[in-house]
């Protein structure tokens, strides 16, 4: 068994645990601050330290084990500014980031951001991307984001780096990116009706003649 | 790094990797398929699952864990409960916030209607975060819906739905180019093609991902875009009860504030019921990959008001959960990884099972390795698995495509300390996927007047075995579907006074039946807090 401290209180847990089990072993029914319980929705953005270490370290709670002596705190909801938008209104432009975002400007470099997100990624990079227009690197940057908030939780300026991200995302997926050309054919086929005949005999043939056509049906190499 | 005992079955694995690569485990027939089900499946273990005592469905089997809470008992009195106070009132009330709660309430908003969405935990915390490999539609030259559709019937073992499959493979790229006008951003090729990859049972290469982190990228957009509409949105606020009127139609909901504990009252002209899955029911008590919030709530809810469930006694059982590190059992390790050319060995090093067979088969394949022909490997904790032999991906694909396709299973893995370009990944089965649900028809509709319903929690869509990148479809199919449907619903209808009979009557048929001591549903969370769990039994 190992000592942790949640929110200041001292529990024995068993060694091995993430810090999620942690909380429920200590006997923490948790509403706030789960999710996924896999890393992926950013619920259980955690923030902790060690009894002698005060550096401020970040996690996710599902994600990561347990160590001794590690005093945590979770962020169950952080005030975070959203810009209100219609995509379809607005242009991939810095300007249109700007406008929506103008704090970006109040950006001291300082990269807070970066070093408390749990995805490893290059928020502060992000940010002065965003700042200099470049969408498409924006995007591909911060792809990986879970939204969890501890960015903004520490940005001295208030910045809401996750967000502004967001919006770069979204004008690079609706604008930037070139428009597939099989995938509007088709959309057009379906709606011109081409494979009505085809699935209204699939939809009434006998289950062994499905099997049938199942077993012969030819599989496309990877 | 894994420990020296499971070093020495990786060494096998490694030499016979050369060989390995040259070779394709030949795919079942459908008989050999229909065997091996039956001896291994999950889903014919007898003891998993019993008759259904009360309802719609009396006689029926359902999973155990799941049919206590279907013959439960209500959280409230309905003495207690003042109808005349409406805290809310609008025209579509959503139930679920994850990706078909969210179309379904943007489809009912640019269909008229005022909306309310409520939702257990935040606004997309949902399975849709944690679906990986990509979303299915066929929209390649050499691929067509009705391709897409014998592969969906094919999976499903034939018992699918045809008219919901027909709108499912229809529906299924109008999806993705409405996903992509919101702003989601689709792995592609540099001509702008969407880049596909295939799936387990897709006889084609339809997967559209965006990196492994597909799910995560469609719900953040749509949850976005619900903010940017500023639609009404309740978080931490699961329904515990729908309400009727006097028509015996569905007519509002009431919801319980988790953090305050109090009631209240919505009234609706429709309710859409998208409340996803169940696997933190733990059925058989497998670990899962579902969210903490998936306990089959909307299945309680539409069975007590009469609405039919159907495909109820087959869960998905999805082959490749983490066996090894404990922390992370049970979580998932996506299908992507076998599309990418990733195969399946035992300890001996050796193939057992086509790794692009549908999901029931694959993981079928892996309990038979591991209990009846003992080939897996067990690791400290006593969990055995097989290894599913990820470092091939960069063989055969190059190097860094592992790193590019699959960023969110390196992420994961490095956190404990396994490098799955250099190492392979140590699997067993993880409930997955509620493959039945609420029976619906192709508009959402479930037969009780009123209420729809959209997602995982309804049924019919994919028989007894949903295909990879299905689910990831059906969300937003169904979701816009029935949040259309419900508007338009709405506009007809006149609301009569609301009504909590249904309720005294429920409470009089499980009396009846000697179901009194079941316990209060739905579950809204599971109870991770036991003080006396041991590391093995605990959950991810």
């Amino acid at each position: 068994m190992i000592d942790i401290y949640i929110m200041g209180r001292r529990y024995q847990v068993p060694e091995g645990l993430t810090i999620i089990q942690a909380l429920e072993y200590a006997g923490y029914k948790l509403i706030r601050g789960v999710g996924c319980r896999a890393g992926f929705c950013g619920a259980c953005a955690t923030i902790y330290n060690n009894k002698n270490d005060p550096q401020l370290r970040y996690a996710l709670a599902c994600q990561t084990v347990v160590e001794p002596e590690m005093y945590l705190v979770q962020l169950p909801f952080f005030p975070a500014g959203k810009a209100f938008y219609d995509l379809g209104k607005i242009k991939p432009s810095g300007e249109v980031i700007l406008n929506l975002y103008p704090d970006i400007v109040k950006c001291l470099g300082c990269n807070s951001c970066t070093k408390s997100c749990p995805q490893d990624l290059e928020v502060m990079e992000c940010m002065s991307d965003a700042l200099r227009g470049d969408i498409a690197a924006v995007s591909i940057k911060s792809f990986d984001c879970v939204m969890c908030g501890l960015c903004a939780a520490r940005c001295p300026q208030g910045l809401v780096p996750y967000n502004i991200a967001l919006l770069c995302r979204r004008l690079y997926g609706r604008y930037l990116s070139l428009p597939s050309k099989h995938l509007q054919d088709k959309i057009e086929e379906i709606a011109a009706g081409e494979f009505d005949s085809e699935l209204e005999e699939l939809k009434n043939m006998s289950e062994d003649k499905l099997r049938q056509r199942y077993k012969e049906r030819t599989i496309e190499p990877p | 790094m894994y420990p020296t005992e499971m070093e020495k079955s990786i060494a096998k694995l490694e030499a016979t990797r050369e060989r390995r690569l040259k070779e394709t485990f030949p795919r079942l027939s459908l008989d050999e398929i229909e065997s091996l089900l039956e001896r291994f499946h999950p889903d014919f273990w007898a003891e998993g699952t019993r008759q259904l005592g009360v309802g719609p469905n009396k006689g029926d089997r359902a999973p155990k864990e799941l049919a206590d809470l279907l013959e439960g008992k209500s959280y409230i009195d309905p003495d207690q409960i003042d109808l005349g106070k409406i805290d809310y009132d609008v025209d579509v009330l959503i139930i679920g916030g994850g990706g078909a709660g969210a179309s379904a309430a943007l489809l009912a908003q640019e269909n008229g209607a005022s909306t309310l969405l409520v939702t257990k935990l935040r606004l997309g915390d949902a399975n849709t975060v944690g679906a990986q490999a990509g979303t299915q539609a066929a929209d390649r030259p050499d691929d067509s819906p009705a391709i897409h559709y014998l592969d969906t019937m094919g999976g499903g073992g034939f018992h699918n739905i045809p008219e919901l499959v027909e709108v499912l493979v229809k529906d299924a790229p109008l999806v993705i180019r409405w996903l992509e006008s919101l702003g989601v951003n689709w792995d592609k090729e540099p001509d702008g093609s969407m880049h596909e990859l295939p799936g387990g049972g897709t006889s084609r290469n339809r997967m559209h991902a965006a990196r492994d982190y597909t799910g995560l990228e469609e719900m953040r957009v749509l949850r976005d875009e619900i903010r940017n509409r500023e639609l009404n949105v309740l978080e931490f606020s699961p329904a515990v009860e729908l309400l009727l009127d006097s028509n015996g139609r569905v007519a509002g909901a009431i919801l319980l504030d988790l953090e305050t504990n109090e009631l209240s009252v919505v009234r609706a002209k429709a309710v859409i019921l998208a409340t996803g899955g169940s696997g933190r029911l733990h059925y058989q008590g497998f670990p899962t990959t579902n969210h903490y919030g998936a306990t089959g709530d909307g299945l309680v809810l539409a069975y007590r008001v009469g609405a039919k469930l159907i495909f109820m006694d087959t869960m998905q059982y999805h082959p490749t959960g983490v066996a090894y590190p404990q922390q992370i059992l049970g979580q998932l390790v996506t299908e992507k990884v076998r599309t990418l050319g990733a195969q399946l060995v035992n300890t001996e090093g050796e193939q057992f099972i086509n790794p692009l067979e549908t999901r029931d088969v694959v993981a079928s394949g892996i309990i038979r390795e591991c209990q009846e022909r003992q080939k897996g490997v067990v690791t400290s904790n006593g969990q055995c698995g097989v290894w599913l032999d990820s470092p091939m991906i960069d063989i055969i694909r190059g190097r860094g495509t592992i790193a590019r396709e699959l960023p969110a299973m390196v992420r994961q893995f490095t956190r404990f300390d396994i490098d799955i370009t250099r190492k392979p990944i140590l699997v067993y089965p993880t409930l997955h996927y509620q493959n039945g649900g609420i029976r619906i028809d192709a508009s959402g509709a479930t037969g009780i007047p009123g209420l729809f319903a959209a997602g995982e929690c309804e049924g019919g869509v994919h028989g007894r075995n949903r295909l990879i990148g299905n689910s990831t479809l059906d969300i937003f199919v169904f979701g816009r579907r029935a949040g259309k449907a419900a508007a338009q619903w709405g506009k007809g209808v006149k609301p009569g006074s609301l009504s909590l009979e249904h309720i005294h009557r429920w409470q009089e048929e499980t009396a009846r039946a000697g179901l009194s001591s079941r316990p209060a549903s739905p579950r809204l969370l599971p109870d991770y807090t036991r003080h006396e769990q041991t590391l093995a039994s605990l959950t991810t």
